[in-house]
């Protein structure tokens, strides 16, 4: 039997991994959970003033995203690490990278996307206008995936670590500083009446160096991990 | 001669202890003389007084810092490609001489600050992109900490170097551009006054000695990782035995 295209392979782990997800709901509802918890800490701790809020908004529910995307990667390879999968997929005559885009598309759907859908309504308590609530939504959509796709590095290089998690917070919260920079940026522009195109267009190239890039380094990184 | 003939941690390792001697001691000369023309030389400045006169060990630090990631990068690419030991070795050993110049720059550049501009401690672009490379060169070290295998160790690191790297132009520029978004600092960094011959060669003089002793501090330090990893090489041994006995006979 010959192999399955790549594109059929990547099609395949895409299927298994959501599968996998969806079968334990509970984890995935934790990440939302944190994503919510951590953004309504922020009026207890500072106050309930309305303009200030506004103000905070942006940069609170991007901030809240990072650490909930961060919170996430732990478990992107950790479980086929420890029952073997891994090695399969390292060994499958399909190029590495492509699989890991997979398994990185798989954890964005279900860990990235419901952050996009959930930030607006979370936007709304924190009294952002229509225009900003949707612009807020738009960058999540297109910094999430930068997010999933650096961090996946991150994860790769950690794999089965002493102390895992702490260590890549270190290593994956420097590298997400620019998408931060300009998702909350392109919410405020928005927010002080000003277009959001410069931003986005920078989001959005920040994903295609992503989407190109870091599949690649992340499959080098897996198979130093797995030597 | 072959020019891969120092590749081989045992022939580096005399060669290292040498070079590292001379990098000691023209650090010395060159930092005896750097910090006598600009303690004794450069003129009070018309604006800052005499504070600016840290300037002397702020810049040379802040250029290290900077250059030394990149140094430190291109060491873990070529281990990574050519899988050479030595240069992984050099990673390892550059990181933390320049985590120390980084905390040196943000450290002299706190105690300018606060007489300067009145705060230690400003959200500018440079002095933000300056914490985020220190915590570059954390994240590098914890990372190789946090590996027991030090072949995995290196390559790791060396993935971690190289994907900084490419980030660091990136995340300078994003903060460039978040720092114009916001209310911009009071006081321009860019805009420097346009410096007396002095001062420049002061500065100049005081790089170079900078430079000689982090060639120094990464040499000895290498020194230290060759003997750790080669502890059950021969040679390594003999070394040791050798220090042993004349330890003994010095007693």
């Amino acid at each position: 039997m010959s192999a399955p295209a790549p594109l059929a392979a990547f099609a395949c782990v895409l299927r298994r991994d959501l599968l996998l997800a969806l079968r334990r709901r509970s984890d995935l509802a934790t990440t939302l959970f944190f994503f919510v918890i951590v953004v309504s800490l922020f009026p207890l701790g500072v106050g309930p003033e309305a303009n200030l809020l506004r103000t905070m908004a942006p940069g609170v529910v991007w901030v809240a995203a990072l650490l909930a995307s961060m919170l996430a990667l732990g478990r992107l390879f950790a479980g086929d690490y420890a029952d073997g999968t891994l090695e399969q997929l390292v060994l499958a005559p399909h190029p590495l990278g492509l699989l890991v885009g997979a398994k990185v598309a798989a954890h964005w759907l279900v860990t990235g996307l419901p952050l996009v859908v959930l930030a607006p309504l979370l936007g709304l308590a924190f009294d952002l206008g229509p225009r900003a609530l949707g612009v807020l939504a738009l960058t999540l959509l297109l910094g999430t995936p930068t997010l999933g796709l650096v961090g996946a590095i991150g994860a790769a290089l950690t794999l089965g670590l002493r102390g895992a998690g702490a260590l890549l917070s270190l290593l994956v919260l420097p590298l997400y500083i620019p998408v931060l920079i300009f998702g909350a940026g392109a919410v405020e522009a928005v927010a002080n009446g000003l277009g959001p195109g410069a931003h986005l267009s920078v989001l959005g190239a920040l994903l295609a160096l992503a989407v190109f890039f870091a599949p690649w380094a992340a499959a080098v990184a897996l198979r130093i991990s797995l030597e | 001669m072959n020019l891969f003939y120092y590749a081989a941690p045992h022939t580096f390792y005399p060669l290292a202890g040498t070079m590292a001697r001379v990098f000691y001691a023209l650090a010395v000369v060159l930092g005896a003389i750097g910090l006598y023309i600009g303690f004794f030389v450069a003129p009070t400045d018309a604006q800052q007084g005499e504070g600016y006169r840290i300037i002397f060990i702020h810049v040379p630090t802040a250029w290290m810092s900077m250059f030394l990631y990149v140094v430190m990068a291109f060491w873990a690419a070529v281990g990574l490609a050519f899988n050479t030991r030595l240069s992984a070795m050099m990673a390892q050993a550059i990181a933390p001489t320049g985590a120390w110049m980084t905390f040196l720059a943000l450290w002299t550049g706190a105690l300018w600050g606060k007489p300067m501009w009145g705060t230690w401690w400003v959200w500018d672009a440079r002095l933000t992109s300056e914490l985020i490379l220190l915590f570059l060169y954390l994240g590098f070290m914890a990372l190789q900490a946090a590996i027991d295998d030090p072949r995995r160790a290196d390559r790791a690191g060396a993935v971690l170097a190289i994907v900084g790297v490419v980030n660091v132009p990136i995340i300078y520029f994003s903060v460039q551009w978040w720092n114009t978004l916001h209310q911009g600092a009071s006081v321009s960094l860019t805009r420097s006054p346009s410096m007396a011959t002095t001062m420049l060669w002061g500065m100049l003089v005081m790089a170079l000695a900078f430079w000689m002793y982090c060639l120094g501090a990464t040499l000895t330090r290498v020194r230290a990782i060759i003997l750790e990893r080669e502890r059950r090489s021969d040679w390594a041994r003999d070394l040791a035995r050798g220090a042993k006995a004349g330890r003994e006979a010095a007693a």
